[in-house]
């Protein structure tokens, strides 16, 4: 009945809410569930605004876990990017638990956005975004591993942010075998989706298939940021539609090439080959013909030769009109 | 390609099409068109140099435009006064300077990018 399943939801969750008591956090209700957290949205009284925030579950802390996850958060936390949810706060509960606190994300999921959105170009600069925040952690040593449209956020104001870190890696030093966030329970992660939600050991596999890189979905421990490439690839090709131009077809291929080397090697190269794209600039993964270049260079000088031609045909009839 | 480059040859080359339309307005002048050509390629070449040296110095795409019309206009004035027409002369003169201006501006690379190219 689904009166009773609705009965037993609502009793889960209040089996399910944490105690707040002693935080300055009032709880408003669930916002989703994952295999190792549940985010609530939640009011910060002190600034009297929403946050998200997402407590491990209670049979999830094992050994060591307050430990790495501290380590955790105050890694994601320093990825201070507009394209990426801030942490706010750390926290442990009266029962032991630790719990963050991060910004509550509104707006639409990429791939609920991108159905609203006919233009390619307006798709494509959506694509840019993801790729500035996703190269920004780069920077900072830190892998997502499971990138995908669902894990994209698009705010009303067409702010883009990029979520879901809990399955992401932190590089050591010279990309040496370092801690897995994964391996712990997930710090930021402001759309849980317990269908893909995943956890990792050394050699395990985990993203979500159709995104995952060939070498991340054998399990191998040696991902490196190509497999991040890889499903940015995967999201260009879901935002590029059913036909898309050649060049654009070939930068999705060469995004997903099965070897890594093959890839581009940074998010940087692919996100300029896009722009590149954008601007009717030739594309390096692709060799276009003497007609396609034709077309390209019309559309990237549309307006001047517009206008050419209008100047022309002004000047052709003044000179007929008016007999010097 | 750098603003004044691309100033230049846009310019050149809309000043051969307006040499040209000279058989339209004036058929008599055939037997001149070759200099006709070469004196309206030569006069939007220097419309065309001058408004992309000012459009690399500017960031105002509405002072781009307007330089351009003027120094179209300006250009054309001389050969307007020696032929006693004024706005049929001025008028194309013009308007080549506002298309040379927007399009230069629009589409010509910046002194960095031109140096890294």
């Amino acid at each position: 009945m689904s009166v009773s399943d609705a009965a037993l939801v609502r009793l889960a969750e209040a089996i399910d809410a944490p105690d707040l008591a002693g935080t300055k956090y009032e709880l408003r209700g669930r916002l989703g569930r994952g295999g190792m957290g549940t985010v609530w949205r939640a009011l910060d009284r002190d600034l009297g605004r929403e946050v998200a925030l997402k407590v491990m579950n209670a049979a999830e802390p094992g050994p060591g876990a307050l430990a790495r996850l501290r380590t955790e958060a105050q890694v994601l936390a320093r990825l201070e990017h507009p394209g990426l949810v801030p942490v706010h706060d750390l926290g442990a509960l009266p029962d032991g638990r630790l719990f963050y606190v991060m910004k509550l994300v509104r707006g639409r999921r990429l791939d609920e956005h991108v159905r609203g959105l006919a233009e390619l170009g307006a798709r494509l600069r959506v694509f840019e975004r993801i790729c500035e925040a996703v190269a920004f952690a780069h920077a900072e040593g830190v892998i997502h591993r499971d990138l995908k449209p669902q894990n994209v956020m698009v705010g009303p104001f067409g702010e883009v942010l990029v979520l879901d870190w809990g399955v992401a890696k932190v590089l050591g030093p010279e990309e040496a075998p370092s801690a897995d966030v994964a391996d712990l329970p997930p710090a930021v992660s402001a759309a849980v989706d317990p269908a893909t939600a995943t956890r990792t050991a050394a050699g395990t596999v985990l993203g979500t298939p159709g995104y995952m890189a060939p070498e991340q979905a054998r399990g191998e421990t040696g991902v490196g940021v190509t497999a991040d490439v890889y499903a940015l690839g995967a999201i260009l090709e879901f935002l590029a539609g059913a036909n898309p131009p050649r060049a654009l077809a070939a930068v999705v291929a060469r995004a997903r090439a099965a070897r890594p080397e093959d890839r581009y090697a940074t998010v940087g190269e692919l996100s300029a080959e896009v722009s590149r794209f954008l601007s009717a600039l030739p594309v390096s993964a692709y060799r276009e013909g003497p007609l396609e270049k034709g077309r390209r260079l019309a559309t990237r000088y549309r307006t001047p030769i517009a206008l050419v031609l209008a100047y022309l045909v002004m000047r052709v009839v003044l000179a007929a009109m008016v007999r010097i | 390609m750098s603003k004044p480059v691309f100033g230049l040859l846009l310019g050149g080359f809309l000043g051969i099409f307006d040499g040209l339309t000279a058989l339209l307005s004036a058929p008599e002048t055939a037997p001149q068109i070759v200099g006709i050509v070469i004196g309206s390629t030569i006069k939007g070449v220097i419309t065309g140099l001058i408004i992309g040296l000012v459009a690399r110095k500017t960031r105002s795409l509405a002072l781009a435009v307007v330089v351009g019309g003027l120094v179209g206009v300006a250009l054309a004035f001389p050969v307007a006064l020696m032929n006693r027409y004024y706005w049929q002369i001025m008028l194309p003169g013009g308007v080549l300077g506002v298309i040379v201006g927007y399009a230069t501006f629009r589409h010509g690379a910046a002194p960095s990018a031109a140096a890294a190219q």
